[in-house]
């Protein structure tokens, strides 16, 4: 399936290891879990990068202390409504100061990019062709934010004050780009 | 009229398929021909559960033309064209219950 | 009321042109109805029983007169010449085409208005006093923090895939006109003992299958903290809320299970790690904000002018009005006036293209182009000077927005029931046009007093049943309408749910179990002016049960 990461479509370098086969040395490996935590001393030795798949019914803090030695975390979507991961990614980025990939894996589809990219995901396992081919338009849909997030862009509470564009009587034909 | 987006699949006398239509969520009901027609008395009658799931899944199928479809009760009239079998579907064809407010009155 | 600067439009246009987008990709077949759905739901678009229904977001419930006569063009251009307005603040259509939506979104956007977030699993219109700004007994106008926050959560990232819908009510009153008990997030706002202004946050209150009073769990909430302990509930609620069950998503099945004390403490320590980051808020942010809201110019004018007192005492007509529709407004000179969207006969809550339009050429002439929505489902004209009332009346009683039967028996307020909704068992409209003509009688009403009749057509509550002095549930037995009866329910400051009265009525009967219960009141009360909620709250609603049910 399509693979983006860093705003491009790239090969995923992560080989998917199921829980009952060897972990290889040689390339950046996705593990589970269970099999992450079970052994993650054993996972700080590795030479290759290590990722884990983090389930979202589970909380995310369990897995800080062990974000040093990983390289990647991918955040699932079961479905596109159910937006657990979205807290989760943002705490990743904002509480813990993960700077690995942050992935997002299931139901992964175009009119949640924006959302997603806020929220700190920078990797994304898209369901379909035509999805990823419009990606970086998705990105571009709001110019204009209204909160802070994981993205650092400027929400308009603060550019209203950098920007100095306000004023009950401003012209009713402007508008920012 | 428990909504039938709750209904399990349990026929119990004859029934048509409904949906709204995609792009002005007009009622229509599936036709004979597989075809979608706004005239309840047009529609294909089934009459055992598995014909009427074989009509709900084509019509599932064509998502790019109705949305919501489910399965509904019809009263048969003595020329055997189908009426509205309960309330909600009296309503379907005939509008709300009472006058519109402003110009568009019943 | 707020003005849109530069950002809030360039959002809001942005919004149209995503909004297009989807729906010529679903009309084209490349989204499916699974992938549409909640994209068109965070629009407002619902699938209802004849056609797509559109609800517009009214914020706080206040509009100006050029967003009204927009809403009439709507009416008019798209639909079929009315709107309803909801228990929520907002507006519906029940007749717009999908193929149509994205230019409706488009004529609204070049008035300011939009329909984000008016369904869906997401923070959705935040409501607030229909009367803010002009009551007299409010500490602050709380419509700048509802607009702060509508813009904090408009299009947040983290939230908009939440395991339920999510709605909150906000009041600076202590008399509480938006029902903000029965909120997901209910804030007060108020004066501490230091008298510093801050708010009383509860949370988990909600109608429906299961409902459920909001429970507080921040007595005093300081300003400063008003973003980051919302954001820290909603995340919260995000990570923990249920996701199996849609009937048990809701914040209040999660306040319930973990208890209210143990729910304050997951919020406070998510709150603790973010209170003092980029949410902190600073007080110019929200000069910022409150500067776009326009206030009256008010006259120095005096209460009681002679060309009412006079009126008064030669019009009886007038007079009720004056007694029933008009109140106090905190400048003097000045009042509120509530537009009566409950004639005898007709859908509650409902307007036409016309009527709007005369509505906005009022609010121009009468009340500084302002113009509110009440939860109630009636309109209000918030600054208009004394002096003016008796014209305003004319022009109201020639359109049918004057019956002088606000808050009383005959203000229903009710859902659409299944005459629109696919959601519904019963219908609700009928049942509110026979109920008032029941009591169509002016002094029948006037002798009642203050009586509210909510009308539910499903268990979802949209009438808010739960908490009408009466309460009207349709329930579906073997194929036919039935109705269950509550008393006692308020959705005030002294929120409660009602009870049940008794084993349900069919829908020939409803009207006449009413009478009934308004008979039983009259016998029962101690004197005159006891209100039938009192009454209930003294005797119990055995007495009202036996003449009910003795009877039927």
């Amino acid at each position: 399936m399509p693979f983006i990461k860093a705003g491009r479509r790239v090969e995923d370098s992560f080989v998917r290891v199921r829980d009952d086969a060897p972990i290889p040395d040689e390339f950046p490996t996705l593990v589970s879990a269970e099999r992450f935590l079970a052994a993650s001393d054993e996972f700080a030795d590795r030479g290759a990068p290590v990722g884990v798949i983090w389930p979202n019914n589970r909380n995310i803090s369990e897995l800080a202390p062990y974000l040093d030695r990983l390289a990647l975390v991918a955040l699932v979507f079961p479905t596109f409504r159910d937006g657990r991961a979205y807290s989760q990614a943002r705490l990743l980025r904002e509480r813990y100061g993960f700077r690995g990939e942050v992935r997002a894996t299931g139901e992964v589809l175009r009119d949640q990019f924006l959302f997603l990219a806020r929220a700190g995901f920078d990797a994304f396992e898209i369901k379909k062709e035509s999805d990823a081919a419009a990606f970086a338009a998705a990105l571009r849909r709001y110019s204009v934010v209204y909160q802070p997030a994981a993205d650092q862009r400027a929400s308009a509470f603060r550019r209203r004050f950098t920007e100095g564009v306000q004023h009950s009587d401003s012209t009713r034909t402007e508008t920012v780009a | 009229m428990t909504s039938p987006l709750q209904q399990k699949l349990k026929i119990t006398g004859p029934v048509v398929i409904t949906a709204n239509r995609l792009a002005d969520g007009v009622v229509v009901y599936r036709g004979a021909r597989d075809d979608w027609t706004t005239q309840i008395g047009e529609a294909a009658v089934a009459t055992t559960a598995p014909a009427a799931s074989e009509l709900l899944a084509a019509a599932v199928a064509e998502d790019v033309l109705v949305v919501g479809p489910y399965v509904a009760p019809v009263a048969l009239d003595p020329n055997g064209r189908s009426q509205p079998g309960n309330l909600r579907e009296r309503i379907r064809v005939d509008g709300p219950t009472f006058d519109l407010p402003g110009h568009f009155g019943s | 009321m707020y003005t849109y600067d530069a950002f809030d439009r360039t959002l809001v246009n942005e919004r149209v042109a995503e909004f297009r987008d989807q729906v010529a990709r679903r009309l084209s077949g490349e989204l499916t109805e699974d992938e549409f759905k909640p994209l068109r739901l965070m629009n407002g678009v619902y699938l209802q029983l004849h056609a797509y229904m559109l609800r517009i977001a009214l914020p706080y419930g206040t509009l100006s007169s050029e967003q009204m006569r927009v809403l009439a063009h709507v009416a008019r251009r798209y639909d079929r010449g009315y709107g309803h307005f909801t228990t929520r603040q907002n507006i519906q259509f029940n007749w717009i085409k999908l193929s149509e939506m994205p230019d409706v979104l488009a004529d609204l956007a070049s008035a300011e208005l939009h329909a984000m977030q008016t369904s869906g699993n997401c923070v959705r219109n935040i409501t607030s006093d229909q009367w803010a700004g002009a009551a007299p007994d409010e500490v602050e106008d709380p419509r700048i923090w509802a607009e702060v926050l509508r813009q904090h959560s408009t299009l947040h990232p983290e939230f908009l895939f939440l395991p339920r819908k999510f709605k909150i009510a906000i009041t600076a009153s202590a008399h509480d006109r938006a029902a903000t008990k029965v909120h997901d997030i209910g804030l007060r706002l108020y004066r501490n003992e230091a008298g510093e202004a801050g708010f009383e946050v509860s949370v988990g209150g909600g109608l429906g299958r299961t409902p459920f009073i909001g429970k507080v769990i921040r007595p005093f909430l300081a300003k400063r903290d008003f973003l980051s302990y919302i954001e820290a509930i909603l995340r919260v609620y995000n990570q923990y809320g249920r996701r199996d069950n849609i009937y048990k998503a809701r914040i209040k099945i999660l306040v319930h299970e973990l208890g209210a004390e143990r729910f304050a403490q997951e919020v406070e320590a998510e709150w603790r790690t973010i209170k003092d980051g980029a949410l902190a808020l600073d007080p110019a942010v929200v000069a910022d904000v409150a500067a776009r809201f326009c206030y009256p110019r008010y006259q120095p004018l005096t209460d009681d002018p002679p060309e009412v007192a006079a009126l008064r005492r030669t019009d009886s007509r007038f007079a009720a009005w004056l007694a029933n529709s008009v109140a106090n407004h905190k400048v003097a000179g000045y009042a509120i006036v509530t537009l009566s969207l409950k004639p005898e006969g007709e859908p509650p809550g409902d307007a036409t293209a016309e009527q709007m339009d005369a509505v906005a050429d009022l609010a121009d002439r009468f009340s500084f182009s302002e113009i509110r929505v009440g939860h109630e489902q009636n309109l209000v004209l918030p600054h208009v000077a004394q002096r003016d009332l008796p014209e305003i009346w004319r022009a109201l009683d020639r359109n049918g927005l004057a019956t002088p039967n606000v808050g009383l028996v005959s203000d229903i307020i009710a859902c659409p029931g299944l005459d629109y909704c696919s959601l519904a068992n019963t219908r609700s409209i009928p049942v509110a046009q026979e109920l008032t003509r029941r009591f169509r009688n002016p002094d029948l009403a006037r002798d009642l007093g203050r009586l509210h009749i909510n009308i539910s057509g499903c268990i979802n509550a949209c009438g808010h049943h739960h908490v009408g002095h009466i309460g009207i549930l349709g329930v579906e037995k073997n194929g036919e309408e039935f109705y269950q009866i509550t008393l006692g329910g308020r959705a005030d400051e002294r929120a409660q749910l009602g009870e049940l009265l008794g084993p349900a009525v069919p829908y020939a009967q409803v009207a006449d179990v009413i009478e009934d219960i308004v008979a039983a009141y009259l016998e029962l009360r101690e004197r005159p002016d006891e209100l039938f909620i009192d009454t209930v709250a003294r005797v119990g609603i055995e007495p009202f049960k036996e003449r009910v049910y003795a009877v039927h």
